[in-house]
């Protein structure tokens, strides 16, 4: 939890690619993916296949055996699963109600907005404990 | 008896910092209940505001999902191993669809008790029947029942297309219409009813006869359509325009003591069409008016097609779907038919040919069939019948209905053969006379008249209008049906 301010993630040039790389990939359907590392340094993605079905134009899946696998990736390399990245495709980079009504505690949201194929904005979210919110955190590329 | 469950990253923080706790019980309802008891801090992310799992928590008993074991119920042996797995979702902020659930006020709460106590139904599935949009095409026998119990069981809007008035021949089955209504508009006094039974729905009204240039904007609107027609042509359109726009149609026919049932035109289902790929040829299945029908009979099918909708719109049970239900009142036994989709259907199949609509009355060749080729010495008029009667002209007539019509009217001096026996017993019928065959209301014994002019017939005449004409404009003292 943080103390004061944002929280912040980091996200080296790297990693940054990679998530704005499968966004552009996937286009114009959602991309999601895993986020792995240890404390709030991000060290590696795990693509995520969507298995949505209610339209990867809109909307996001990660199956409960995805999950797993994210979460085993996490500790072959010795680190947790820190949350979790998907594109909005033509919308801006911000949290959506249906983000809300699915997200976890404590887990990082990062949300890249890919305009007409091109990435674009990157942001980053954190669940308010009561669920009402998310709190915007700060990206740090270091 | 403990139990070990294993906390997911994000719940962690929830259970200091731990990937595994213990918790007690002997179902996984119970240990979660534990669960969160011990750890407080769970529970809002793990049940929503109505106290259920919400969608995205997925339980876990050693490798099977709760879900596909007995849910809540399921239960813990010694040795099991429970797990919390995160499904992961969202996505953009225009997908906000599906809509957000209308919420239910006080009096909602106080109404819909019964259902709300329903696990099957509960707070949500009341608000799904809220959010839902139904179509009944037909306020009449099947109508009736449909509209009355989606009304009173809060499905938010019903729509009804009609555009007759109430006749005293409605009556004996038509529950939505009472004896002062006669001579009303269906529609008019359809809502009243409705909104008399639940004021906090919304009832629209489309007064037309359903046809292929409104059907597709009419049911535009809605989720599911219920079809209570009563002929062909307009059962094709319902099924045809419910394929194309992929809208379930919860289907029921009705003819004397006999329903049928099923929920067509589904993602994943057959529709009308797989069943019946053609019309019946025209006159071959007589309709309720000609055919008569138990009054009770369309509350029976009306049920289920309520109950089949509500079902859709709740998501619970087996749906209709693929089945067949066949009601045998004078036997009391209900018969199931499995329906399988169709590939090669020429609208739901693989390679449609029919993907618009087209012209129903043409498909189920009614045209030929009803109308009166008038003008011509093939038919007679009633009142052309009465003056050569009075003028003492020797004619023949043959009424080809059935005995217990028979019973309830006659034109004075006809002779009965019921159409199916005039195959056989026409002989007794002199070539050499003149003939006036007369049924109802005139399809019956056009048929007839057809098959005596096939045997060398040559002077027969169809009574244009059948009996009902007659009443009308010769003999009023008669009751009619």
């Amino acid at each position: 939890m943080p103390e004061t301010g944002k929280q912040t993630l980091l996200v080296d040039a790297k990693i940054d690619g990679e998530i704005r790389r499968h966004g552009e990939e996937t286009y114009p359907h959602e991309c999601c993916g895993a986020l792995v590392g240890s404390g709030n340094r991000v060290t590696a993605t795990v693509a995520l296949p969507n298995t949505t079905e209610e339209g990867p134009r809109r909307r996001f899946m990660v199956r409960p055996s995805d999950y797993r696998v994210a979460e085993q990736k996490a500790s072959e390399i010795g680190g947790d699963l820190l949350g979790f990245y998907h594109s909005h495709p033509d919308h801006p980079a911000r949290p959506s109600q249906y983000d809300l009504d699915h997200a976890w505690p404590t887990f990082a949201y990062i949300i890249v907005a890919v305009a007409a194929g091109q990435s674009a904005a990157m942001t980053v979210w954190y669940l308010k404990e009561d669920r009402s919110a998310f709190d915007e955190g700060e990206l740090n590329g270091n | 008896m403990a139990t070990r469950i294993l906390i997911p990253t994000p719940l962690r923080p929830f259970t200091d910092k731990k990937d595994a706790v213990e918790a007690e019980g002997t179902t996984v309802g119970e240990l979660l209940a534990d669960l969160t008891t011990k750890h407080p801090g769970l529970k809002a992310h793990l049940y929503n505001a109505e106290g259920k799992l919400r969608s995205f928590v997925n339980i876990y008993v050693n490798d099977e999902d709760i879900r596909y074991l007995q849910k809540e119920q399921t239960t813990i042996s010694p040795g099991d191993t429970v797990s919390i797995i995160p499904s992961v979702a969202g996505g953009a902020p225009a997908a906000e669809a599906p809509a957000a659930l209308p919420e239910l006020t006080k009096d909602d709460f106080k109404r819909y008790s019964r259902h709300l106590i329903l696990p099957e139904v509960g707070v949500e599935g009341q608000r799904k029947l809220k959010a839902a949009k139904i179509l009944c095409i037909g306020a009449g026998g099947l109508g009736s029942p449909v509209a009355l119990y989606l009304a009173a069981a809060g499905v938010g809007t019903i729509g009804i297309v009609d555009f007759d008035v109430v006749d005293f021949s409605n009556l004996q089955r038509q529950i939505l219409h009472t004896t002062n209504d006669v001579g009303r508009s269906k529609l008019d006094s359809a809502k009243d009813k409705l909104l008399a039974i639940n004021p906090g729905i919304n009832v629209v009204l489309h007064n037309a006869a359903l046809s292929s240039e409104n059907a597709l904007e009419i049911f535009k609107p809605y989720d599911i359509v219920v079809d209570g027609t009563d002929n062909f042509p307009t059962r094709y359109l319902v099924n045809d325009a419910c394929v194309i726009l992929g809208k379930p149609n919860a289907y029921g026919s009705i003819f004397r003591f006999e329903g049928q049932a099923s929920v067509f035109a589904t993602k994943e289902g057959p529709c009308y069409r797989c069943l019946y790929p053609e019309p019946p040829p025209p006159g071959l299945v007589p309709s309720c008016a000609e055919g008569g029908v138990l009054g009770v009979l369309p509350g029976v099918m009306g049920c289920i097609q309520a109950t089949e909708t509500i079902k859709l719109i709740i998501g619970a049970g087996e749906p209709l779907i693929g089945r067949f239900l066949i009601f045998d009142a004078l036997k009391m036994k209900f018969r199931e038919l499995k329906l399988r989709k169709d590939p090669d259907c020429p609208v739901c199949g693989t390679h449609p040919t029919v993907t618009k609509l087209i012209d129903y009355e043409e498909f189920c060749g009614v045209h030929a069939a009803e109308e009166p080729v008038s003008g011509t010495t093939t038919e007679i008029t009633s009142v052309d019948l009465k003056k050569r009667l009075d003028r003492g002209d020797v004619l023949t007539i043959v009424d080809v209905r059935e005995p217990h019509e028979y019973e309830i009217n006659k034109i004075g001096g006809s002779r009965l053969i019921p159409l199916g026996d005039i195959p056989k017993r026409y002989v007794e019928l002199d070539p050499s006379d003149e003939i006036v065959v007369q049924c109802k209301s005139g399809g019956r014994s056009a048929k007839a008249a057809d098959f005596l002019r096939s045997k060398g017939f040559t002077k027969v005449l169809n009574l244009t209008g059948g009996i009902l004409d007659w009443i009308d404009k010769v003999d009023p003292s008669q009751p009619k049906y």
